[in-house]
């Protein structure tokens, strides 16, 4: 617990000139404008929309710039910014089977409908750094292919012909979707809420779920089924229109994971499914997202829950960045009167602890 | 959906995905309404976005994005009204006012000024996607020498 402090107020409002004067750096070098952070810092603009869970790259890039680059303190400011605004409503889920992609691969099938499409990816690169970038080189314009892309059917729609893998739950019309944002995380928690709460969950904290699943806690031996990246059209239904009415595009990821299961009394054996998504170029973050995700189904296929990345109160508890960060950063606000109360109480049990001793060392003479 | 209804859709969507200064500049070609009432002033809002657990099934709210909607009334009665992604106030309200001029008489005139938007939208789809094909890869499995 902390009390208030009065004062400070002069050395605060310094402090934040001082901030202020620190990000902008050697007054020397040119101001970084926001369409050169939203253009050619993509990713980071990416990751602060889908952990600030608000689409809006111009908004990113300012909160980045804000923030002096740090990605928690950007997805603080992207957060508060969308408490200042009103909720027009829910859109229709989105189609993004009718991804426009630039980028589909899959590691279960070489050969599928519409074939794989490297995009733009840092995979199979050497990871050498470029001094060239240093020295200002222009990259040479992209190759084109005249062969039209076909259409990209989801890979799980071909196991799903045969059989072989679980159906995804059907809608049921008109049933209620959880909202992290109306209402406060509660367990358990169904599949739409722990998908909701993993899509705004920090990077770093999923991928390390996900990565300890792989190395045995709470194994689930996955394939990646898909991973497609691209515009997606957004839909809305005003009241007042009752139409819905395209609203513009947004870059999404998607990740299917696929993972063997042994079946149960009730379930013949079959490929069971995990989910990912991600605002912008998540690949990383869709991944570790589809894992966490399929781990955290282990009650619904009536698996033994063991692992940390199995156990959905840990998991959703504290994937959220701007939560864990409040919470461990309220410490150094100031503990003044708190910490004199145990420092009381410390003077009185050492007091204590060496009376004890000097007793026992006399009785002991 | 009626015609008019599919109609307006269809513009929406060219006008969610122009830029500001092409949707300004197709309202200056056909010419601003002198008198159009502001029902609703440009505002900011969120709309949650869904989508769908494995892509096909339950739907699940994904994550918030930005939206401007407008709502003029021409002098004439007609009604405008425009929701698009992102914060452009003057963008949204100009939207407004095309889809207000399109349940006019001169709805002609509004697609003709919308046609090279939409013209100038496919074509920069279509160079992604070329662009995307040419990375399109076969992956072949080494053959192992068993035949």
């Amino acid at each position: 617990m902390y009390v208030a402090v009065k004062g400070g107020e002069a050395a605060i409002a310094n402090a934040h000139r001082l901030l202020d004067h620190e990000r902008r750096g050697d007054r020397g070098v040119a101001d970084l404008s926001l369409a050169q952070i939203r253009e050619q810092m993509t990713l980071l603009v990416d990751r602060v929309m889908t952990e600030g869970s608000l689409y809006d790259p111009d908004l990113a890039a300012l909160a980045i710039k804000q923030a002096r680059g740090d990605i928690i303190e950007a997805v603080f400011l992207v957060r508060a910014f969308r408490t200042t605004l009103p909720r027009f409503g829910y859109s229709v889920p989105a189609d993004t089977g009718a991804m426009r992609a630039v980028r589909r691969v899959s590691a279960i099938y070489k050969d599928l409908p519409g074939g794989q499409v490297l995009g733009p990816t840092f995979d199979y690169t050497h990871r050498l750094i470029d001094f060239l970038l240093a020295a200002g080189a222009e990259p040479p314009v992209p190759d084109e292919s005249e062969k039209v892309l076909e259409p990209m059917p989801h890979v799980t729609g071909l196991l799903d012909r045969e059989g072989l893998i679980e159906p995804e739950s059907a809608e049921e019309e008109g049933a209620p979707v959880s909202d992290l944002t109306r209402e406060p995380l509660d367990f358990p928690a169904p599949r739409d809420l722990r998908l909701q709460a993993l899509a705004r969950g920090d990077e770093g904290f999923v991928l390390a779920l996900g990565y300890s699943t792989q190395r045995g806690f709470g194994r689930t031996h996955p394939f990646t089924g898909e991973i497609r990246i691209g515009d997606v059209e957004i839909e809305f239904v005003p009241e007042e229109l009752g139409f819905a009415v395209p609203l513009g595009d947004v870059v999404l990821t998607e990740c299917e994971m696929i993972t063997q299961f042994k079946g149960s009394a009730s379930a013949p054996p079959q490929f069971t499914r995990g989910y990912g998504v991600a605002f912008g170029r998540g690949e990383r973050k869709a991944m570790a997202m589809a894992l966490v995700d399929r781990a955290l189904r282990a009650r619904e296929f009536g698996e033994d829950v063991q692992a940390p990345a199995q156990d959905e109160e840990f998991v959703l508890a504290h994937c959220d960045n701007l939560q864990s960060t409040g919470f461990v950063e309220h410490l150094k606000l100031p503990h003044y009167v708190d910490f004199q109360a145990e420092l009381g109480l410390v003077r009185k049990m050492r007091a204590e602890y060496e009376a004890r001793r000097d007793d026992a060392l006399e009785a002991a003479e | 959906m009626t015609d008019i209804q599919k109609k307006r859709q269809s513009a929406m969507g060219v006008c969610a995905r122009a830029t500001a200064e092409e949707i300004a500049a197709a309202l200056d070609r056909i010419g601003r309404p002198e008198t159009a009432n502001e029902l609703r002033a440009p505002e900011a809002g969120l709309v949650m976005a869904r989508a769908r657990m494995g892509g096909n099934g339950a739907p699940f709210n994904v994550g918030e994005v930005s939206v401007t909607r407008a709502a003029v009334r021409l002098a004439s009665g007609e009604t405008g009204i425009a929701y698009q992604l992102g914060r452009d106030s003057k963008k949204a309200r100009d939207a407004a006012l095309l889809d207000a001029l399109l349940q006019t008489g001169r709805a002609a005139e509004v697609e003709a000024a919308l046609a090279p938007i939409r013209t100038r939208i496919q074509e920069d789809q279509n160079l992604k996607a070329r662009r995307a094909a040419a990375t399109k890869v076969d992956f072949f499995t080494m053959v192992r020498g068993e035949d």
